[in-house]
Formats: structure tokens, sequence, C-alpha cells
């Protein structure tokens, strides 16, 4: 058999490095559902926000990934590490290994026939899209994703929910203190 | 690189992140799925946005920067989301000294 017959897979650099981090996102993902203690599932949701970060980053959206950085893994995984300590639950009340459940052995055939009924059924039609049809940036034109482009949309087109987002976010905080705090005795 | 690549992670992500909301008992690591899904909810945003853009949206935006609107907000929200919650449950740590899921049932019908 002639050596050039052999058809070659056309692998370009790009789907390598999003192979990898994938294959970390799914483990890391399954971990943060898997682990019994909340610590190990709240690093492992760490670790899945970073490699999806990576993965925005590969894809031009570069603005995406400083935000999913920042924002998540950097205020509000903070937030969750936060709360677990502040808990601070004995090690039994922490794991909650103490009864038999038979849900965690369902879950698995479960979720695999979830993702395959949902795979199905909206996968299949995009299994030929493989071109990007968003700008990515060159020597003289910025992105899609670059922080440029989002500001200009973000305070023109989308300045509304914009400043709407802003109150919903004030609303959280006062409701998070109001919810948190000590009762002050009468 | 294939569209499908990223909307079969997202899809794995949010089909681990529901089932882990059903089975996790600790309120803590519910919101991590929570979290979980609106994650993956974000990369398929992101990923339509790159591929499958349709002409001009909303004051002649560019089509793929709703998808990254999008996001913006799925975080924010997200953010207020978990501040809230995070709140009730250390409310009710305080009332109750336990936070098993399945033993917080005083509000069952």
């Amino acid at each position: 058999m002639d050596i050039n017959q052999i058809p070659i897979p056309n692998v370009s650099p790009n789907l390598v490095i999003v192979s990898l981090f994938s294959l970390i996102a799914v483990v890391t993902g399954i971990g943060v559902v898997a682990f019994n203690n909340p610590i190990r599932s709240m690093l492992s949701l760490v670790a899945n926000f970073f490699t999806l970060a990576f993965i925005y980053f590969s894809m031009g959206a570069e603005m995406m990934g400083i935000q999913q950085i920042v924002v998540y893994t950097g205020a509000i995984m903070v937030l969750f590490l936060f709360v677990i300590m502040l808990l601070n639950l004995s090690t039994d009340s922490l794991t909650m290994t103490r009864k038999f459940d038979v849900k965690p052995f369902l879950a698995v055939p479960v979720g695999l026939g979830v993702f395959a009924l949902i795979a199905s059924q909206i996968l299949l039609p995009f299994k030929d899209t493989r071109t990007p049809s968003a700008p990515d940036a060159t020597a003289v034109s910025v992105g899609w994703g670059s922080p440029q482009a989002l500001g200009r949309a973000l305070f023109t087109g989308y300045v509304w929910p914009f400043e709407i987002i802003s109150l919903l976010l004030m609303v959280g905080i006062v409701g998070a203190i109001l919810l948190a705090r000590r009762r002050v005795e009468a | 690189m294939p569209l499908l690549a990223y909307l079969g992670l997202g899809l794995f992500m949010f089909v681990t992140g529901s089932i882990g909301v059903v089975i996790r008992r600790n309120p803590v690591v519910v919101f991590m799925c929570i979290e979980l899904m609106l994650n993956a909810v974000n990369l398929t945003f992101l990923a339509f946005a790159r591929y499958a853009p349709s002409p001009l949206l909303l004051e002649k935006q560019p089509a793929w920067m709703a998808g990254q609107m999008a996001v913006i907000f799925v975080m924010a929200v997200a953010a207020a989301e978990v501040a809230v919650g995070l709140g009730i449950i250390m409310a009710i740590f305080r009332l109750k000294n336990k936070v098993d899921l399945d033993e917080l049932s005083s509000m069952r019908g």
C-alpha cells in the first residue's frame, strides 16, 4: 500500500490545545460532582474555570477569558471558600457520608442518557460548521473578543441592560448583607 | 476547529452540573454545580458567537457581540445569585446548625 494513500487527519495546533484543555475541563467537572469534600470540589471547579478561560483565549475571546479568571475564580470562588470556612462544619457533616443513597449509582447512566438525548437532537445539525465567521485579530484591526470591541458594544447598544445589571448587583449586595448578618438583640 | 467540540464540551459540563444538583446533599456543592452549568452555557454562547453570526443586530452592533454580552450578563447574575444564595445558606446554618439538603424539609407542603 502506498504511503500517500493513507488519509492524514487534519490536526491543527489549535485542535490539540483545545482537546487537551477540554480533557482537563471534563475531568475536573466530574471531580466537582464526585468529590465528597466540598473544598476538593471547589478546587476542582477553580481548575475547571481556569481551563475554560484558556479555551476562551484559544477562541480569540480574550476579554471573556480574563473576566472568567478575574470574576469567577477571583471573586465568586473566593466567596465559596469564605462560606465553607465560615460554616466551619465538622468533617462528618462536611462530607455527609453517613447514610446510604441510591442516587449516585443512578447518576452515570442517567447522565449519559441525557447527554445522548440532547446531543442527538442538537449537535448533529452543526457537524459541518468548521470555519469561524467572527473576525480574528490581525495586524491592523482588533479581534471580535478584544476589550475595545467589547467596550464599544457595552456602552452603546447594550447600555440599558448594563445599567439594569448594576441595579441587580446593588440589590444582591444589600440582600447578602441582610441575610448573612447576625440578628441584633432588640 | 469544529464548532461541535465546543458544543460537546458545553453539553457535557451542563449535564454533569445538573446531575450534581440532583445527587449532592451539601447546598454549597449544589451551588458549585449551578456555577458549572452557567459556565457551560457561557461556553456555548461564545462558541455560537464566534461560529454562527447573523447580520447586524440591535443598533448595528455586530452579531458576534450579542453572545459576549449575554456572557457578561450571565456572569453578573451569577455573582448576585451566589452572594444571596450563600447568605441564605449561612442564615439557615445559624438557625438550624446543619445544612444537609435532605433534612431541610420545613418548606415541604
